[in-house]
């Protein structure tokens, strides 16, 4: 049965492009978390929508115009954060709404397109995932992974400490404009698959999870991507045996894979800390005598 | 030891906001000196730091670092700053030894880090006595320690010159005395140090020169005054309602 699936090409695609996302999503999204704009992916989810709806109308494909008008919020937004004088949740609130709002106008404007169509790519589908999408996201992702691997160490010192890293001499306005970008360009990859509404889900949950039961930023950072690999790679299957949506499928299991670690968490710390003990750290008990207490005496005077 | 200038400010003035912050600062830090920069709440003090490392543009004035006007400055490596945090941690779990390992970044920008680099990291976190708790999670640490894995990835980059915003804020005791230690030792190293103080506490003996602010403008420049709290800010009445023969008491009922 699982033969017959992989043999089948459309699910091939579907697959490739499920593995690819659920890598880049939770290492772009991990330096998101660290900053604690884990909502960023969301609103250039909604700006990407823009990109969408002028692909239709242009007649371009979709993901590479989804793409560039992402790219452009995510720098914009970025712009506004560095240089706000405005009140700087109002501005990324336009830019939010007015992506949505300008995807759908586009989209009924076009002659091929209509929201119908656009509802593929708000919520993923998977079965329409074509050649020349699979070889747009196969580029993207490459770009991502480089940019999240390859820079771990600056990224990771910028998104700790912006004026720290700042004093070290890093290219800190570069670096975040990469981050945007590169955040940008994996909501592109991911819209075919979880679709635009779920992307920020896939770039924050798993490592929201994989944060539960991990003490390191190395840690956090394999096993967010090992818990988006798996469970992106389930989501595509279960929508294959079962007529369910790949993207809330997808969603839905890393959020079950949260709950799980987060009830695990309290018995592995507890047994850390019993670890530590056995290993003669601190094995004495606190049995200390409490220290003598003065008592008052009568020769207060004012 | 030479007397060439680290640190050189020339009328620095500054705005936050529409309000001057700095009105027109003169400030001199020679090699191997330490300097605490002291004054009440929105003195200037942090400001003036941060004016240093240019975190805060200035309006008029000059600033040099190492000799270098600090526009064309780029050896940051030789400037290990601690800024004014109660936390090390941010949104996503890190060990000790990687948040010390980032201060090594301006030595070693980008490519691979090399093994000097790594027993830097080690030896900074040797010298701030956390190299037990150097895999644990900075978010599992006291406030004292946390401002000890501040400092820590300060020196794992070796620099010349340190700057402290505030580094005895929240801290406990035993911190406080494990970080004058740290100190004395950078210092006896000839490293130089700037830092901004609340109160002296257990770095007095360190403190080669006090710097006083007040209102954005130096008011004191010279030998540390003896004791500083508030009671001892200039401006202030000192005046002791005690009777030199009745018994001094400091708990509740005094």
């Amino acid at each position: 049965m699982i033969l017959e699936m992989l043999q089948s090409p459309f699910m091939q695609r579907a697959l490739l492009a499920a593995l690819l996302v659920g890598i880049i999503a939770p290492a772009v999204g991990i330096y998101l978390v660290q900053r604690r704009q884990a909502l960023m992916g969301d609103g250039i989810g909604h700006v990407a929508m823009t990109g969408v709806g002028l692909g239709f109308l242009t007649s371009t494909n979709p993901v590479w115009m989804a793409t560039l008008v992402s790219v452009l919020g995510a720098v914009l937004m970025e712009l506004i954060r560095i240089y706000g004088r405005t009140r700087g949740d109002i501005a990324l609130a336009m830019l939010f709404y007015g992506g949505m709002a300008g995807g759908v106008l586009l989209i009924e404007l076009s002659d091929g397109g209509s929201v119908a169509k656009l509802t593929t790519y708000l919520f993923g589908s998977l079965s329409t995932v074509s050649d020349a999408d699979v070889l747009a996201i196969v580029l993207l992702a490459a770009f991502v992974v480089l940019v999240s691997l390859g820079l771990r160490r600056q990224l990771f010192a910028v998104s700790q400490d912006e004026e720290f890293a700042r004093v070290t001499g890093l290219p800190v306005r570069a670096l975040n404009l990469l981050i945007a970008v590169t955040a940008a360009v994996t909501v592109s990859v991911a819209m075919r698959v979880v679709g635009l509404l779920l992307v920020s889900a896939l770039m924050v949950v798993p490592v929201a999870a994989a944060q539960q039961i991990s003490r390191s930023f190395k840690a956090t950072y394999a096993l967010a991507v090992a818990i988006g690999v798996v469970v992106a790679l389930a989501g595509t299957t279960t929508s294959y045996f079962q007529e369910v949506p790949p993207g809330a499928t997808i969603v839905m299991l890393a959020i079950a894979v949260f709950v799980v670690l987060t009830a695990l968490a309290t018995p592995l710390a507890r047994r850390r800390a019993k670890a530590l003990e056995n290993g003669g750290a601190n094995e004495e008990a606190c049995t200390a005598p409490m220290p003598g207490t003065r008592r008052p005496g009568d020769d207060v005077r004012v | 030891m030479s007397s060439e200038p680290v640190i050189s400010v020339r009328g620095a003035r500054a705005t936050l906001g529409s309000r001057p912050v700095l009105r027109g600062i003169d400030l001199t830090v020679r090699q191997g000196e330490v300097v605490a920069l002291l004054g009440a709440n929105g003195s200037g003090k942090s400001t003036a730091v941060r004016s240093v490392i240019g975190q805060v543009p200035l309006t008029d004035g000059r600033i040099d670092l190492f000799g270098t006007e600090l526009r064309r400055f780029r050896q940051w490596s030789r400037v290990g700053y601690v800024p004014q945090r109660t936390t090390a941690a941010s949104g996503v779990p890190a060990t000790v030894r990687e948040v010390v390992a980032s201060g090594r970044l301006s030595r070693a920008r980008f490519g691979l880090p090399s093994r000097a680099d790594r027993t830097a990291v080690q030896h900074a976190i040797e010298l701030v006595g956390l190299a037990d708790r150097a895999k644990d999670s900075v978010s599992a640490l006291s406030g004292g320690q946390h401002q000890r894995v501040l400092i820590a990835r300060a020196l794992a980059a070796e620099p010349e010159l340190l700057i402290m915003d505030e580094p005895m804020a929240g801290v406990d005791l035993a911190s406080q005395e494990v970080l004058a230690a740290t100190l004395r030792e950078q210092v006896a190293a000839g490293t130089t140090v700037l830092l901004v103080l609340h109160e002296l506490g257990p770095l007095e003996p360190l403190i080669d020169r006090a710097v006083v602010l007040r209102d954005g403008c130096v008011v004191h420049d010279g030998p540390p005054p003896e004791a500083v709290g508030q009671h001892a800010l200039p401006g202030h009445d000192h005046v002791h309602p005690h009777a030199a023969d009745e018994p001094l008491r400091t708990g509740l009922l005094t």
